[in-house]
Parts: C-alpha cells; structure tokens; sequence
C-alpha cells in the first residue's frame, strides 16, 4: 500500500537515497539534473575518455526529462518523465563512477540497473507519465548547463517545490510496479 | 472542381497542432472521468485526478498537455475533385507543422535521419503524411501527434490464419504486457488486422487515432474491441503502472482484406494523451 507522503530534498545524502521504500509517494523539493539519452551518450563518452563531466553527479538526482519550450513569462513548457529504461545502458556507470544518487523516469529498468541501485544504495522514482503541464508548475527555475545544442536534450537543472512522484524501485530491490499490480492481476 | 490554396492548408495544420497538444480532446476527458469512477485502486484513482488536472492545466496555461508532443501523424482525405494551388500538398502540410510547433512553443522532436548523426530538425518536420485520394471536392485532415513511450512498444506479427482469435489475443495481450508503465497507461490500444505488413500497421495506426467513443462498424469486430479491453484491463497494470484496473481506456480494431495464407496483426499503442484533431477544408 502507498504511504503518507514523505517530503524530501535533492542532491540525495546516502542516508536520505538508502530509506526510500518502494511505494512511498514523496514531494521533492531542491535542486535535480535533467537529462535524457543524447546527454546521457555524451557523458558515458566523456567517461571513457577519462573527462570530467560538465556536471557533478555525486548525490545528484537525475530527471529523465526533454521539456518543451517555454511560453514568454513561464520557466518552463511541459515537463513530465519520459522513459527511464532508454537510458539503462548508461544509468549503471553513472551511479559507480560519477556517485549519482536518484533517478526519475517512467517504466520498467533492466536487471543490471537495479543491481547497480543495489550496490549504489540508488532509488528510481516514477513521475506521472504524460502529466506535464501539472510537473511544470513545480518546477521554479531551469538553468542549461550543458549540451544547449541539443535543444529539448540539453544537460540542466532545475529547482523544484514539491515535485510529486512515487518510488517505484528501492535500492533493496523492493519494486512497487509488481507489489502495486499484483493484488489487480485477473489471470 | 474546388480550388484549396497552400496557405489555407497550412494554416489548418497550424491551428490543429496547437490546438491537439494542448486541448485533450472531449471525449479523452470523458474516458478519464468514467475511468476514475470504476477504478478500485485509490493510486489508480489518484493518477486519474492528476491526469485530469493536467488536462484542465494545459488548456488553461496554453501548455502542451506532454512535452513529448510527438511526431505528427497526418491522415489527408483529398477529394480527387480539389485543386491544390501555390505549392504541393506535402509541404503545406510541412510548413503548417512548422509553424505550429515554432509559434506554439511544442518540442521539436524529430530527427533528420535515424542512424548516424541524428540531428534535431528544429521544427517537427516532416509529418508522418498518409494520403487517401476520395470521392468528391472536400479535403478532410485528421491531425494526430504521437509520442515515442507509447510508439516504441508497437509490434507487428505476421499469423497464419489457423492462429485465429486466440492469436490475436496473444499478440495483443503480450504487446500490452511489454508496453506496461512504458506507454503511460492508461492506454489506447489500436489494433490493426490484416492486408499486408504495412497495410497492418496503417490500420492499427488509424485505430489507435480514432475517437474514443467510436467503435468498429462490424459487430464482430466491435464485441472483439469490448473483449480485448476487457482482457487487457485483467492484466492488473493500471494508471501508470502502479496497478488498478484502469490498463486500457479503449481497444480499437481496425481490419483489411488479406491473403489467404495469412493474418497479419499489427497493434499500435497510444498513451492516455490520446490527442487527435480533425477539420474539413
């Protein structure tokens, strides 16, 4: 069963990213990185070049994200997750080499993701898919930090107040996509 | 013999982009509300609410309802009366994308080639055309973007008619079990049987677009769409995949003549944003 919501704030500490459980819905407020595959490619590239990042990960909580643009006088246009599992070939070398610390998407993960959530001490989150007029309202600001070529793909972050979403993966293997679907399966 | 200019074309294309990523349509609002009624699950329902909010949001905020507002799916019905004037159909078509998605602040989601450089187009284009030459002197243009979770979890399987029914049960059920949280559920499922691959694939794209309060002209094929639903909303996925009842608002089946050695099944998934627009020039 879903919990009470639990508030929390991004970057994640250890302790913050370890006591998240599977079906606690939370309100994230703080300050989160938004990227999706072509920054995710460029900054595995980056590390097997031996290169810094253009930004710290270490505690960071990545938002799967390609927004639309901006109306004049809004920060941002629609925000919502898009799919997390596009970036499991990269998710696993972002949590052991670069230290980040959260993830929010939408759908399913591959086993070598959540064996990396394990070993990291990583939770994946899920936003509502498709929801994204209501997840812009959360967000205060959007500042691209790198890639700005990559339009809609670009590396940014965002500040958020009460970023609504649900863990739906915890980094002990617990997967609410199976506990909340099981007591529905009519089979 | 009617004349349609390029530029009444393109303005309509225009207005519809807009107006189809950021209005959900009425008779998605009306599947979301009679879904939230029936859903058991209280997370199921939740999602609902929230859908419905960001609906009532992004009508009222002039803001896309998802940011992913898609490739833009075009289906022309050109009555082979009309004469097109001033350029071609294609790129009116092209040019009212591009204005709609520039002016309207939509991403631009497209990229100019698939494999290699994958470079951004910067303005949607091109659509997705799919032209059908009619009877008559009217130019109808159905408008649907489509976004990528959903797209990506489509199939096409190519059965043997001793498969029947059963078959295309199986197919679509494990399409919708692959799709999960993917696809944004609740979902559109559109269901494309017979002709060719390709023809498949084109009806299933054409059921995945259609209004939701529509149901196949045959009786057959429309107990089939109940059924299917029914099936699909036993997989216990839900609104997001946080489980419930409410996997699928609606299973649409579309069909072609076809071979007979074969039934080609197609099955194209929509996400809850099942945006369309349609206007008759």
């Amino acid at each position: 069963m879903i919990s009470e919501v639990k508030r929390i704030t991004a970057p994640f500490d250890d302790a913050t990213a370890r006591a998240l459980r599977a079906g606690d819905q939370v309100l994230l407020s703080g300050r989160i990185i938004a990227a999706r595959d072509a920054a995710h490619k460029r900054m595995v590239e980056a590390l097997d070049r031996g290169e810094p990042l253009p930004v710290d990960l270490h505690g960071a909580v990545v938002y799967y994200v390609g927004p639309s643009p901006a109306r004049p006088g809004f920060v941002i246009g629609a925000a919502g997750p898009t799919t997390a599992g596009r970036m499991d070939a990269y998710a696993p070398r972002l949590m052991r080499e670069a230290g980040l610390k959260g993830m929010i998407g939408k759908g399913y993960r591959k086993p070598e993701v959540v064996e990396a959530m394990r070993e990291c001490g990583v939770p994946y989150l899920a936003a509502v898919g498709g929801a994204g007029a209501l997840i812009a309202r959360c967000i205060r600001k959007y500042t691209v930090l790198a890639y700005p070529e990559l339009g809609p793909e670009a590396l940014a972050e965002m500040e958020v107040e009460d970023f609504p979403a649900v863990v739906v993966m915890d980094c002990e293997g617990g997967n609410y996509y199976e506990q909340g679907q099981a007591p529905y399966r009519q089979r | 013999m009617r004349t349609i200019t390029v530029e009444e074309i393109s303005s309509a294309i225009c207005r519809m982009a807009v107006r189809a990523c950021c209005e959900l349509p009425k008779d998605v609002c009306a599947a979301f509300a009679r879904a939230r009624q029936q859903e058991p699950s209280p997370v199921g329902r939740g999602i609902l609410e929230q859908l419905e909010r960001n609906a009532d949001i992004a009508r009222t905020d002039g803001v896309p309802i998802c940011q992913d507002t898609g490739m833009t799916v075009v289906f022309v019905e050109l009555g082979q009366d009309v004469h097109i004037t001033g350029g071609s159909l294609e790129d009116a078509i092209h040019e009212g994308i591009r204005q709609g998605y520039t002016g309207g602040f939509l991403r631009k989601s497209m990229v100019a080639e698939p494999l290699f450089e994958r470079r951004n187009t910067a303005d949607n284009t091109p659509a997705i055309i799919h032209v059908r030459i009619v009877p008559g002197d009217r130019l109808r243009l159905r408008l649907a973007p489509k976004g990528a979770g959903s797209e990506n979890k489509s199939v096409v399987k190519m059965l043997v008619p001793a498969d029947g029914i059963e078959g295309v049960r199986r197919v679509v059920l494990d399409a919708v079990l692959a799709a999960g949280p993917n696809s944004c559920p609740p979902m559109v499922v559109g269901v494309g049987l017979g002709g060719t691959m390709e023809v498949a694939a084109l009806c299933a794209k054409r059921a995945a677009a259609r209004d939701l309060e529509s149901c196949n002209p045959d009786p057959r094929y429309a107990a089939l769409e109940r059924e299917l639903l029914e099936l699909i909303n036993r997989t216990g996925i839900g609104p997001q995949g946080l489980g419930g009842r409410t996997t699928a608002l609606k299973v649409h089946v579309e069909w072609f003549p076809t071979h007979i050695a074969s039934l080609p099944v197609a099955v194209n998934i929509n996400c809850h944003a099942a945006r369309h627009a349609e206007t008759v020039l």
